[in-house]
């Protein structure tokens, strides 16, 4: 983009002289790509920038105007704060290398040219993309319900006499388990697809050397293919851990309220109790969770100059 | 040339701002949008029908009618196609997902100062927290309409603490238990079915657990649940005689909360409404909103059986609900509203109401003898509950303004602490306590049925 706005007014200034009008004309050319991104610009502050700084008026003034740290005690301090933040956490610690690992193994499947329908499985694997969140937590909860599918499979050859209860919020590590599970089946694909457009990018010879020189599958994944696979992991690991932040729907069919999250929380907060400084409150901390563990992704898969590929 | 290009990419540029122009008008307009499919000039020859009814209702196109009850998907449909079957004009009903988003777009109408809603559909409860200055004084409609016969309570508390009514009682409910006929073999002996104590419900929990090896009462402590109704309007008043003023009291109600708990499916903070796991069988015993429990007494009326809720130490403490229509401040067409308000308040549509979601009439005469049998066995349940001899109607909140959802919270909260958390009961009671003061202090609410009357802010005990 750049080349284009410099080559431009010297390709102007060859074809017609005169003086003022070439300085003006140059001027404006320069000026051009501004005036284009200003359309974008006013959507993201009207309809982003400005939002937040209002949720962040919310949840630090007090009724008066001046700063205050009510809100966020009134949310620390609440009876669900440390639930909703552990559980949060916990999902994504457990969901993330799971997710990845599965996504890697769909992926590798995917791009390998042995096998035949390929592409058969690519949009086998998407398909969970088209599912919303709640209607894939719907689904799951039709499973794991007390009369619910696996109860059914597991009575009919013999496993179980009673139905066993699941969703028991007694047990919290089965409500993680069935979280996990649904949000794996739910998003795995939307990261697997993230690595097969990065995995299509590393060109074949760097393969077929390492195979020349003997290297095996697991070899060529570990000193090939992950390291050129490094920005989109970068990609996939920023976008994943940002809506695992965001999880909702799926929380709340499946586990109702025997587990909460934080944006379940901040819902709760404005439509239930009705109070929007709390709700923002809850807001805040979700964005700086975000923020942070963006920029530790981003430190952590830092490439250094020498290894980038030009 | 160079003037050509520059000129190109100016009209370029231009023609950009024009789309995006347009673009933010178009959405302007849309946020506007259900006030344009006015019929327009072939409405105006339409009432020569029905000349003397409904004339202004149809000059001014469809009433919308925005409402919390009746909002899920099948309720809604019932609404449209059966309840205002019978009325002249058209009507475009729309239901909330929950109180937030009613609140949120009545307020956002009212702070743009139009609107596009005629008529508002809601708890008593909810107009409280709304607040007069959003509704029309509704004092003449009330008097033309005073030969329905609406209970006296029901036209006082549609004052909303005023001198003036602003909604019209529209339908009534409570909350009853539901049980399937199997349980029935394991009530503790001697108990009545219909006539149930605490202490005797809690017994019937553990004896269906030993025999069934299954907990299979049920409470609706989920996401949509109205858990928090039950201890505000039954168990805290059946065990104390009070809810705000013996609050600090209620040691023995959450002691029995905490050991009928043990028996109680582990799945209820899951439950919604208990009409599903009635009807799945997770569930023999439930407590709930009588509209809530109809589809499983109306599909298997057979199977089940339908009791007033039991009685305390203090009583058979129940909680009357009462829904009301009013007309927003900023009602394009009011006269259309009155009208569906005057329509929706016939015995008939009333009974039709009863009929297809399970809300009682607020006027007075006979209920429709062709009720399904699973209405009937709601609605006997619900004469038993009113009727019986140690009846104590304990009200929704009244006073609390827009601090209902706080009100809640409270209730929720102290439930979370003692039963799922499992701290202490006195320390969290201590604490719940000191929070409802604090509430009550805020809103300056007196004190409403069954606890005694107060001046000034309802004292926390």
């Amino acid at each position: 983009m750049a080349g284009q706005t410099s080559t431009a007014p010297a390709g102007v200034a060859a074809r017609r002289p005169p003086e003022p009008d070439r300085r003006r004309g140059a001027a404006r050319a320069q000026l051009l790509p501004y005036w284009l991104v200003l359309p974008t610009l006013l959507y993201v502050v009207a309809f982003f920038a400005w939002p937040m700084v209002q949720a962040f008026g919310l949840a630090f003034l007090g009724e008066d105007g001046g700063p205050t740290l009510e809100h966020v005690r009134t949310m620390v301090g609440d009876v669900q704060f440390t639930s909703a933040l552990t559980f949060t956490l916990l999902l994504l610690v457990v969901i993330l290398p799971v997710q990845f690992a599965v996504a890697l193994t769909m992926a590798l499947l995917v791009n390998n040219t042995r096998l035949r329908a390929r592409g058969l499985f690519l949009y086998i694997y998407a398909l969970p993309l088209a599912v919303s969140e709640l209607a894939a937590g719907i689904v799951w909860f039709a499973i794991f319900t007390q009369q619910g599918y696996l109860n059914s499979v597991l009575e009919r050859v013999g496993l179980i006499d009673v139905p066993f209860i699941w969703l028991d919020y007694r047990a919290p590590e089965q409500l993680l388990l069935a979280v996990v599970l649904a949000e794996v089946w739910r998003a795995t694909s939307f990261v697997m697809i993230i690595l097969v457009a990065g995995l299509q990018g590393i060109p074949r010879d760097y393969l077929e050397a390492a195979e020349v020189f003997g290297a095996g599958l697991l070899t060529r994944v570990r000193r090939v293919i992950l390291p050129m696979l490094k920005p989109s992991i970068q990609v996939a690991l920023i976008f994943r851990t940002i809506l695992a932040f965001q999880v909702f729907a799926t929380v709340i069919a499946l586990t109702g309220r025997g587990a909460t999250v934080l944006t379940a929380e901040a819902y709760r907060w404005q439509t239930d109790v009705r109070d929007p400084n709390v709700a923002a409150a809850y807001a805040g901390l979700i964005l700086l969770l975000s923020i942070v563990s963006t920029a530790v992704i981003l430190r952590l898969t830092r490439t250094p100059p020498e290894q980038r590929m030009v | 040339m160079s003037r050509n290009r520059s000129v190109n990419r100016w009209v370029a540029l231009a023609f950009g701002l024009v789309l995006l122009a347009v673009g933010c008008a178009g959405d302007g307009e849309g946020g506007t949008g259900a006030e344009t499919p006015s019929p327009g000039p072939e409405a105006a020859e339409t009432p020569a029908e029905t000349p003397d009814e409904t004339p202004a209702a149809q000059d001014s196109g469809p009433v919308t009618f925005f409402s919390t009850q009746l909002a899920p998907v099948e309720e809604s449909e019932k609404v449209r196609n059966t309840i205002l079957a019978g009325f002249p004009g058209e009507v475009d009903f729309v239901g909330a997902d929950n109180y937030g988003a009613w609140v949120d777009r009545i307020t956002a109408e009212a702070e743009a100062g139009e609107g596009t809603i005629d008529l508002l559909g809601g708890l008593h409860g909810d107009f409280v927290s709304l607040g007069t200055e959003r509704l029309t004084d509704v004092s003449d409609l009330m008097s033309e309409l005073s030969d329905r016969g609406f209970s006296e309570d029901y036209v006082e508390l549609a004052n909303l603490g005023t001198d003036t009514p602003y909604y019209i009682p529209w339908m009534q409910a409570t909350y009853i238990v539901v049980a399937n006929k199997q349980a029935l073999e394991h009530l503790p002996d001697g108990a009545d079915v219909e006539a149930l104590t605490y202490e005797q419900y809690a017994e019937w929990a553990a004896n269906i657990f030993d025999a069934t090896g299954q907990a299979k009462v049920g409470f609706p402590a989920g996401e949509d649940g109205l858990l928090p109704r039950f201890f505000q309007g039954y168990l805290l008043p059946a065990f104390t005689g009070g809810v705000v003023t013996t609050f600090g009291e209620s040691d023995a109600a959450w002691e029995w909360m905490r050991g009928i708990w043990e028996h109680t499916h582990p799945q209820s903070v899951g439950f919604g409404f208990m009409q599903d796991p009635l009807l799945s069988e997770e569930v023999w015993v439930a407590w709930d909103h009588v509209a809530r429990l109809k589809n499983a007494l109306e599909q298997r009326p057979d199977d089940f059986v339908a009791v007033p809720a039991p009685a305390g130490p203090e009583g058979r403490a129940f909680m009357p609900v009462v829904a009301g229509l009013a007309i927003p401040a900023t009602a394009p067409s009011p006269q259309g509203a009155q009208d569906l308000i005057a329509y929706m308040a016939e015995l008939e549509t009333q009974a039709t109401t009863l009929r297809e979601v399970g809300f009682f009439p607020v006027v007075e005469g006979d209920l429709p003898e062709d009720l399904s049998a699973g209405i009937q066995l709601e609605a006997d349940a619900v004469r038993m509950q009113t009727e019986a001899e140690d009846a104590l109607p304990s009200l929704l909140p009244i006073g609390l303004g827009d601090a209902g959802g706080d009100f809640n919270k409270i209730f929720a909260d102290t439930f979370t602490r003692i039963i799922l958390n499992g701290e202490e009961i006195g320390p969290v009671l201590e604490r719940q306590a000191e929070a409802l003061q604090a509430l009550m202090e805020e809103t300056g609410a007196s004190c409403w049925q069954p606890d005694p009357p107060s001046d000034g802010p309802c004292q926390v005990g």
